[in-house]
């Protein structure tokens, strides 16, 4: 019963394999580099398991002590979590103590798997979707962890790869607009940032501009709303 | 930052990723219609969010003192440029590093 879970899970997972891979050597690396322990991202990895949050937690650490900000950023950058679980309140129900980790693995890569692929005949949705989460979190964990061990062995120029995070958004972001018919939203969040960068400066524009983007929204939601929806 | 200061945000960090991920499961119960704005919320957030996480990366970057963004700014036309031709998202996130980390490197030093 187990096994049939596995096998039907695993095909799926391979593509996320290959990028958790990718990416998580490359922020093992990174935070390394910037001088953390090497046992660092194994820790990030199995207590957050949420990508872009921990290429942000480089910055965090890097910049001064403020949970405040940390906790709102966090909120903010994985918000879009919370439209993952309210996708899957119905297939999530009933699953029992499973659901717990099932909930705690939600990732982006998990839930295009988790939604979008049905298991086979004769295998346990529930397993199904274990296996997936719990196949995804291993190839992250084992990513950050051999980059963290490469980061701190090796000692080669790591000057400007901290870009990795911001090529990795700028896609992000590119994916977002071709997918979308209308860019208001996504141009807000370029240009009320950018505002308030100016007015308060790096160290202190995050909770203003991510305030002004809810603002923003908030206020154009009528006229967004008809939009968005054909 | 001390240790104990880095495994405090850590600590932080995990839990507001937990919260975002369970609150749904606490706040709507199977079966109940999600209000209206949480649902538009859900379309319009994502796009702006990343729009942000870009401005966050490039904060330190200034316009009016040398390199003048310039390093920056043809790392993401490359990045821009790969991910529209090839579609490969690893591929483009890695062309631009690589072509970053060479232009901070060796051109603009």
């Amino acid at each position: 019963m187990k096994r049939k879970a596995l096998r039907a899970a695993l095909p799926h997972t391979i593509p996320v394999f290959t990028g958790y891979l990718v990416l998580g050597i490359s922020y093992g690396v990174l935070i390394t580099a910037k001088g953390a322990p090497f046992w660092m991202p194994m820790l990030t990895s199995l207590s957050i398991f949420a990508g872009s949050m921990e290429f942000v937690l480089v910055n965090l650490l890097l910049s001064g002590f403020d949970l405040l900000q940390a906790f709102l950023m966090t909120l903010m950058i994985n918000a879009r979590h919370l439209f993952y679980g309210i996708s899957m309140l119905d297939r999530y129900r009933g699953l029992g103590l499973k659901k717990l980790y099932l909930i705690y693995g939600l990732t982006d890569e998990t839930f295009s798997i988790v939604c979008a692929m049905e298991p086979p005949e004769g295998v346990d949705r529930g397993l199904f979707s274990l296996f997936v989460t719990l196949l995804d979190h291993s190839y992250w964990v084992l990513g950050c962890t051999l980059g963290g061990i490469f980061g701190s062995m090796l000692s080669f120029d790591t000057r400007g790869l901290e870009f990795v995070m911001t090529a990795m958004f700028a896609v992000i972001f590119l994916e977002n607009w071709q997918k979308e018919k209308q860019h208001l939203p996504a141009i807000i969040g370029v240009v009320l940032p950018i505002v308030c960068l100016l007015i308060f400066g790096a160290d202190s524009f995050m909770i203003p501009a991510m305030l002004s983007i809810l603002a923003a929204l908030t206020l154009l939601r009528k006229p967004l709303e008809q939009e968005v929806q054909p | 930052m001390n240790m104990t200061q880095q495994l405090l945000t850590i600590a932080v960090v995990s839990l507001g990723t937990i919260l975002t991920r369970f609150l749904p499961f606490l706040l709507f119960p199977a079966g109940k219609p999600t209000p209206k704005y949480i649902r538009y919320l859900g379309k319009v957030l994502p796009s702006a969010v990343f729009g942000l996480l870009v401005v966050y990366c490039l904060k330190h970057v200034s316009l009016v003192a040398a390199p003048f963004g310039l390093p920056e700014a043809i790392a993401l036309v490359v990045v821009i440029g790969l991910h529209l031709w090839k579609k490969q998202m690893l591929l483009s996130i890695a062309g631009g590093t690589v072509v970053y980390m060479l232009l901070v490197q060796l051109v603009f030093m």
